[in-house]
C-alpha cells in the first residue's frame, strides 16, 4: 500500500491530493517510485489523458517501468535520479503553453523540487496537482549550514554536511522544496535522543 | 510605537480637486480630468485602480466608482472617462450634464482591485466596451516596463470606439479591434491557445463577456489565478425594505432606487465601503436577524456565506422582508 495519511500539522507542511484530470491539450507528469501507482490509477480512470501525457519518472529501485510504458503516452523518459531528470523537465516547461497541466507524485522531496521549477516557469502553485505516494522520507535543510541532506527517514538525524544533530520540524520552504532542519543538542552538546523512525 | 493603520473615514481619505478638462470623446464617453486643488501631485496609483468620485447632487450625494485610465507616472493629473448610462441611477447623467471644468470635487484615494500581476511573462487584455478604461492605466504602466502585452477590444461601432484611435496609433502591432456591428468577434479559443507558460489574461466589460472568458480559458486548462476581471455591479433597485440597525439604534427604510448601504450613510450612520460595487469586501455586515429573503448581488461572499444569511454587502445586495444589522 503506497497511500499514507499524514496527521494534520501547522500551516506551513504541505498538504497533498488525489490526481485528478483536467482539461488542458499537454499533461506533464513528474513521478517517483511508488509515484507510478498514482499515474496508473487516474489512467485507468481516465485512459484519454495518455495521449497528450509526458511522463518523466524517476523508478528509485521499484519496477512500475514496464506498466508505465504500457500506457502509451505521447513521451516517456525514465531517469536514473531527479538530478539526472531536471534538464529534461525545464526543457518541457520553456517550451510549454498556457493550458498545460502538472501532475507531480511520489515521495515530498520530488514533488516539492519539481513544483518549484513549475513555479519558476509561470504555473501558479496552486495550480499544480501533487499525490503523496510512497516513502515518507523528507528532504531537509539543516538551517545552519543551510546544506541539504535527502530522504531522511528519522528524527533526529545527522546533517550530511555539518554533522550536526537535527530536529525534524514541518516548517516548510516551498522556494527550496524542504523542511527545516534544526540543531537539537545546540545547548546541551551529545544530548541527543535516541533516532526515531518519521511517523512510527 | 506600532499600531493597525486607522482609517480616518468610511471609504478611505478623500482628495479634493479641481475638474481640469471635460473631454467628449464620443456620443456616449465624456473623459474628466482633475487636478489636486492644492496644485500639488496626487498620490501613485498602479494600473487597474478605480477612484470614488462624490457627487453633491442637491441633498443627494452619490458615490460612483471609476477606472482610473491615465498614465501612472503623471503624478499631475488623474483621469476617468465616464459612459452615459441614460436608463442608470443617474450618476453619468450628472457626470455629463453638470460637470463643468473648473468645478471642484472630492474624489476617493486610489485602490486596485485589479491590479497586473507582474510576475507573469505576458499580459493579455480583453476589453468591451467602456471596459477599455483600466487597460489604458495598466497599457501606459507596461510600456514603461518594456511589459509583453496585447490587447483585444471589443466595441459596438467604429463610431463607439472609445480610445480606438489613441491605442491603434500608438501601438498598432499590440492593438486589435472588433466591432459588433461587422459582425467581428474576438476569437478567444484562438487566442487561448498558444500562449506562452505563466501568461495572464485580463477581462474588463459586460458580465456575459467576464462570464466567458473564465470559461473558456478554465476549459482550456488555465490557471484561475491567471484569469482576472473586474466588473463593478450599480445597485440594482427593488421593493421598498425596513432595516434595524442595532448598534446606532436607528430604523431605517431603504427606498426602491437607494442601496443599502446609502441608506444608511443617508440616517448618518457610517459605514464602512471601498468599491461600492460588490468587489472590495469593505462593506461586509453581520446579519443580527433576518425575516425574509436576502438578494445578494456582490462578488465578494461566497456561496456558502449567501446560504447562511449571517452577512450581507449593502452597497450591492438587498433583502426582502425585515432585516437586523450588527451597524
Amino acid at each position: 500500500m503506497s497511500k499514507f495519511q499524514f496527521p494534520e500539522s501547522i500551516k506551513s507542511r504541505p498538504v497533498y491530493g488525489t490526481l485528478e484530470p483536467r482539461p488542458g491539450k499537454a499533461h506533464l507528469f513528474v513521478a517517483d517510485a511508488e509515484g507510478a501507482e498514482a499515474i496508473l490509477d487516474l489512467a485507468a480512470a481516465s485512459p484519454d489523458l495518455m495521449a497528450g501525457a509526458h511522463i518523466i519518472y524517476i523508478p528509485k529501485g521499484t519496477d512500475f517501468t514496464e506498466k508505465l510504458r504500457d500506457l502509451n503516452p505521447a513521451q516517456f523518459y525514465e531517469g536514473p535520479t531527479y538530478a539526472a531528470s531536471v534538464q529534461r523537465l525545464r526543457h518541457v516547461l520553456e517550451n510549454a503553453h498556457q493550458g498545460l497541466q502538472v501532475y507531480l507524485t511520489g515521495t515530498e522531496g520530488l514533488m516539492g523540487q519539481a513544483q518549484n521549477e513549475a513555479m519558476q516557469a509561470g504555473i501558479p502553485h496552486t495550480a499544480i496537482q501533487t499525490e503523496h505516494r510512497g516513502s515518507v522520507a523528507r528532504r531537509m535543510q539543516c538551517v545552519h549550514c543551510k546544506g541539504i541532506t535527502e530522504d531522511v527517514i528519522t528524527d533526529p538525524f545527522v546533517c550530511a554536511h555539518c554533522g550536526l544533530n537535527l530536529f525534524v520540524r514541518d516548517h516548510y520552504s516551498r522556494r527550496l522544496a524542504a523542511y527545516q532542519g534544526v540543531c537539537i543538542d545546540a545547548e546541551d552538546p551529545g544530548n541527543v535522543p535516541e533516532p526515531v523512525e518519521l511517523y512510527k | 510605537m506600532s499600531a493597525a493603520p486607522q482609517k480616518a473615514k468610511p471609504g478611505g481619505q478623500q482628495i479634493p480637486v479641481v475638474v481640469s478638462a471635460v473631454v467628449p470623446l464620443n456620443d456616449l464617453v465624456t473623459r474628466f480630468e482633475f487636478q489636486c486643488r492644492d496644485g500639488g501631485a496626487f498620490p501613485p496609483f498602479s494600473g487597474g485602480a478605480h477612484t470614488v468620485v462624490e457627487m453633491k447632487d442637491g441633498d443627494l450625494t452619490r458615490l460612483n466608482p471609476y477606472s482610473l485610465m491615465s498614465d501612472p507616472a503623471d503624478s499631475s493629473t488623474y483621469a476617468i472617462s465616464v459612459r452615459r448610462e441614460d436608463g442608470g441611477r443617474g450618476g453619468s447623467l450628472f457626470m455629463h450634464q453638470r460637470v463643468k471644468q473648473g468645478d471642484e470635487m472630492m474624489i476617493s484615494y486610489p485602490v486596485n482591485l485589479f491590479s497586473l500581476d507582474l510576475r507573469a511573462k505576458k499580459h493579455i487584455f480583453f476589453a468591451g466596451g467602456i471596459g477599455i478604461t483600466p487597460f489604458m492605466a495598466m497599457i501606459a504602466q507596461l510600456e514603461r516596463s518594456n511589459g509583453n502585452w496585447e490587447l483585444h477590444y471589443a466595441c459596438r461601432t467604429e463610431s463607439l470606439g472609445t480610445y480606438v484611435d489613441v491605442l491603434s496609433y500608438k501601438y498598432p502591432n499590440k492593438v486589435h479591434i472588433y466591432y459588433d456591428d461587422q459582425n467581428q468577434a474576438i476569437p478567444l479559443e484562438d487566442l487561448l491557445d498558444g500562449q506562452p507558460l505563466g501568461t495572464n489574461a485580463y477581462v474588463c466589460g459586460p458580465k456575459g463577456m467576464i462570464d466567458w472568458v473564465h470559461a473558456a480559458a478554465s476549459a482550456a486548462g488555465w490557471p484561475d489565478a491567471q484569469v482576472h476581471s473586474e466588473e463593478f455591479l450599480k445597485p440594482e433597485p427593488g421593493r421598498e425594505f425596513e432595516v434595524r440597525l442595532c448598534k446606532s439604534g436607528k430604523t431605517i427604510t431603504v427606498g426602491e432606487n437607494e442601496s443599502l448601504l446609502e441608506a444608511i450613510e443617508r440616517a448618518g450612520v457610517e459605514a464602512p465601503f471601498l468599491c461600492r460595487g460588490g468587489a472590495c469586501g469593505q462593506c461586509e455586515t453581520d446579519v443580527v436577524k433576518a425575516d425574509g429573503e436576502f438578494v445578494h448581488r456582490d462578488h465578494w461572499l461566497d456561496d456558502d456565506q449567501h446560504a447562511s444569511g449571517e452577512k450581507i454587502m449593502p452597497c450591492v445586495s438587498r433583502f426582502l422582508g425585515t432585516l437586523e444589522l450588527d451597524r
